[in-house]
């Protein structure tokens, strides 16, 4: 029988259409800018300053994808780096400090859950809360910036993977190596966890059907309110962990820490072509979403624009395109189906 | 349980608040038979269906399942499915955003990943038994409704169900494709699946089913093998009428004929909800829609009026030309228009008995001209008077009037329009006695006002008493045009169940 191929998906699709727009953009700027963006350390350089950012992104997608949402994510991310940067001051142990990231994300993950999937409240007026919460507990920890003063995490932290072939020629003739942090490496393994627990897993999938149609997902024998339990959880727990690689970065506990974030994340998903209303989208097209969103910023102060109302703009801007985009194509689609 | 009986339900009650949905209700599937479940809107099939799959819970009586010792327990849609009860129901309830192939299998077995390959490979396979054409790897919203239909049958024999309960599951194909469900339903059933087939097409039930359950009222009706159930029979056992009252309708004298002239006149019109049809009404006269509820009455005046989106059809209003789309332009065309669900379409319940009266006329004339208190107190006034309006005072909020006040309030608020044709879609639904002979009578003494009127009612003594024209439909389709002395029950009856009188 001869293998027919198939159309794409609509998470296909969208996912498609984001990489190629960054292939262009980026293919573009080095074209006209030149300069940095003609270096793999660009790209290193985005990597490195918007770790955090992926894997936040990466927790907002899967609870988009269930048709939720979670805008608490920036907030949990700064209570994480200051709580672990304040124990890790009075000496402690920066395991256990891993530890400490991981269940304050689940704390939140599963109150949350609990309260949107079980109680049926509003996620925008769960996570919202959440969000304040943890802004507040923030503050109530340190009002000021605190500085990690860990020897040994600072020294764990200066670790950078070098690639010398992705290096570059600096103006005094000495090679300077492609430069990756610890934080990049953590990040890419949630991308790919993710990616695998959307595309393999029973609960993955259970995600999709969700978000595709919540009625159907509850006749077709899907536990609903545990699976929408669940994209809390993944998203409270990847916080606990961008809060980590955060703090692995800057080496500072601040009270406005990862201010925005949860904007940047729900514009990084929506630019990969995830859909708010749910069912659709997928990781890799957030990863891409995060670089979309970061080189737009990064193109924009490289033009000149250095005032950071040009970011604003762009970033509003670029939400725009990618969502009437999409909401374009998609209707196209639509249509080329009612004639069949 | 007797041999070959796959399900008995015994003794079902279901209670909504304000409503008794189920009450007392008995139902038995045997294996490998096509079952109808019969009854009008809102007699309780969807609410017995619903019980059966975990998606409601009895309040009252027992299941029980082939198989399985004691009760069967069911109290979530996985719970039913585990034990061998599938549902296709009317709207689709799969996910469109997933493929053919996981939809037919998400949802089920145990372990921690799934294996797409083989759901591919298996999906594959039954669609080919089956002669379903879809791909497995297909994105399941790219499929036509009908197939998407087959997708979930696939999945529920995939399942080895016992029980396949589809709900409605033709009112959205067309006959080619209904004629591929019903093949692949007989093929089922030589598997000895016990299937419910619950529809509104009589037609469709006497050509696969083998026997039919009549619900009324949430009440059962009782259960007919299909040889002995004639289907002006099944009509008159859905609708609660014998047969043998027929023709005892006495009426209040002559009915209006109208004259000549036409007020209205639509050729092929046709709406987002109802498929084309002509409609003329004379000046003056009064015609009725009847026909199962769910039949498409009130759907064919809801598109004179242009409540639904119309999507065809030229229409005259007193011999010219007009184009009503929107229900303002009905209105400035002098129709007005009672709608169905007076709590939804109807009162505006936080506004007073007065604000309730004046808004039709208010909106033709425009916002930016509101009537003076004055004017408005003075319609308030007249029309109470006039419709014998119950209500403590013009500025009572309508909400807390009894139905029948709220009706009239309604009726007041079209009269005051001066419409040349009024429409009322159940005006004398939920209301006492006495007032439903009050609005029979007033739409009478309009007719004599040259009125053209409308009048739609469930109970068809109403509507012979009132109309001399009844347009009778069935399945979304006018079946038939009574007049004279065709105008009795019985007829009426006959007409709606179609074919030959028994």
């Amino acid at each position: 029988m001869k293998k027919r191929r198939e159309p794409f998906t609509d998470t296909q699709l969208l996912m498609t259409i984001t990489i190629c727009i960054f292939v262009v953009m980026y293919v573009l700027a080095m074209i006209f800018l030149g300069g940095g963006f003609l270096r793999a350390q660009q790209i290193f350089d985005l990597l490195n300053d918007n770790a955090a950012l992926i894997i936040v992104s990466c927790g907002l997608t899967v609870v988009m994808i269930g048709g939720g949402i979670d805008i608490s994510v920036g907030g949990v991310t700064s209570l994480v780096v200051m709580s672990c940067v304040l124990y890790l001051n009075g000496n402690g142990n920066p395991f256990l400090s891993f530890l400490l990231a991981l269940g304050i994300g689940l704390a939140f993950g599963i109150l949350h859950g609990l309260l949107v999937s079980y109680l049926e409240i509003q996620p925008f007026i769960v996570t919202l809360a959440g969000m304040f919460f943890a802004r507040g507990m923030t503050t109530i920890l340190s009002v000021n910036p605190q500085k990690l003063a860990h020897e040994g995490l600072n020294a764990f932290r200066g670790i950078k993977i070098e690639i010398p072939w992705l290096g570059y020629i600096a103006k005094n003739g000495n090679l300077i190596p492609g430069r990756i942090e610890l934080g990049v490496v953590m990040a890419l393994l949630c991308v790919i966890v993710v990616f695998l627990i959307l595309k393999f897993t029973r609960l993955g999938r259970n995600f999709y059907a969700l978000g595709g149609n919540q009625q159907s997902a509850l006749m077709l024998g899907i536990n609903v309110k545990k699976t929408r339990f669940m994209t809390y959880l993944i998203s409270g727990l990847l916080s606990g962990i961008a809060g980590f690689v955060f703090m692995m970065h800057t080496g500072a506990g601040n009270a406005t820490n990862a201010a925005g974030a949860e904007m940047n994340a729900i514009a990084s998903s929506i630019i990969g072509g995830t859909l708010l209303t749910g069912g659709v989208g997928n990781i890799i097209g957030t990863f891409f979403g995060t670089l979309t969103l970061t080189t737009i910023k990064k193109i924009v102060v490289t033009s000149g624009l250095k005032d950071p109302w040009w970011q604003s703009i762009s970033t509003g801007a670029m939400l725009l395109f990618f969502i009437v985009l999409q909401s374009i194509v998609l209707s196209r689609r639509g249509k080329s189906k009612a004639k069949e | 349980m007797p041999n070959g009986t796959v399900l008995t339900m015994r003794g079902i009650c279901k209670q909504f608040p304000g409503v008794r949905a189920l009450n007392n209700v008995d139902f038995t599937l045997r294996s490998g038979e096509i079952h109808a479940l019969m009854g009008e809107n809102g007699a309780g099939k969807s609410t017995l269906i619903k019980v059966l799959t975990g998606v409601y819970e009895k309040d009252a009586g027992s299941i029980r399942m082939d198989g399985i010792e004691g009760e069967a327990n069911i109290h979530s849609p996985q719970d039913a499915q585990e034990i061998g009860i599938a549902t296709v129901y009317q709207e689709i309830t799969l996910c469109p955003n997933l493929t053919v192939a996981e939809n037919m299998y998400i949802g089920r077995g145990k372990g921690l990943l799934v294996r797409q390959k083989d759901y591919e490979k298996k999906a594959e396979e039954i669609l080919r038994s089956l002669g379903i054409p879809a791909r497995p790897r297909q994105q399941l919203a790219s499929c036509s409704l009908a197939v998407q239909q087959m997708v979930a049958i696939a999945r529920a024999v995939d399942m080895k169900c016992k029980v396949l309960i589809l709900d409605e599951p033709t009112s959205s194909l067309d006959e080619k494709e209904v004629q591929m469900l019903f093949s692949l339903m007989r093929d089922l059933k030589s598997r000895g699946v016990g299937i419910i087939f619950v529809t509104h097409f009589l037609e469709q039930v006497y050509e696969v089913c083998d026997r039919i359950t009549v619900l009324r009222n949430g009440e059962l009706v009782g259960e007919y093998v299909i040889e002995q159930l004639p289907q002006v029979q099944l009509v008159a056992r859905m609708m609660g009428k014998e047969l043998s009252e027929l023709n005892s309708m006495n009426e209040f004298g002559r009915k209006p004929m109208g004259s000549e002239e036409i007020t209205y006149e639509a050729e092929q019109i046709s709406s987002s909800e109802c498929r084309p049809f002509d409609f003329r009404i004379r000046k003056g006269e009064v015609n009725g829609f009847t026909g199962l509820l769910g039949s498409g009455r009130s759907e064919s005046v809801r598109a004179i009026f242009g409540a639904d989106k119309v999507t065809g059809g030229r229409v005259k209003v007193n011999g010219k030309s007009v184009r009503i789309t929107r229900p303002i332009e009905a209105m400035k065309n002098g129709i007005g228009y009672l709608p169905e669900d007076r709590k939804r379409d109807g009162i505006i319940a936080d506004l007073s008995v007065r604000e309730n009266i004046i808004l039709a006329l208010q909106v033709m004339k425009g916002f930016f001209r509101p009537l003076s208190r004055a004017e408005a107190e003075k319609f308030a006034d007249e029309y109470i008077a006039a419709l014998n309006i119950k209500t403590a005072s013009k500025d009572t909020p309508i909400g807390s009037l009894s139905g029948g006040n709220q009706q009239k309030v309604i009726l007041a608020r079209w009269l005051l329009t001066h419409p040349d044709y009024l429409i009322l879609d159940e005006p004398t639904r939920g209301i006492d006695v006495g007032t439903k002979l009050e609005i029979q009578k007033l739409v009478l003494k309009l007719a004599e006002e040259n009125v053209s009127v409308t009048f739609i009612s469930s109970e068809i003594e109403e509507m012979l008493r009132t109309c001399s024209r009844l347009i009778v439909m069935r399945d979304r389709r006018i079946v038939g045009e009574l007049t004279g002395d065709d105008l009795n029950q019985n007829q009426v009856m006959k007409t709606i169940a179609g074919g030959e009188a028994s």
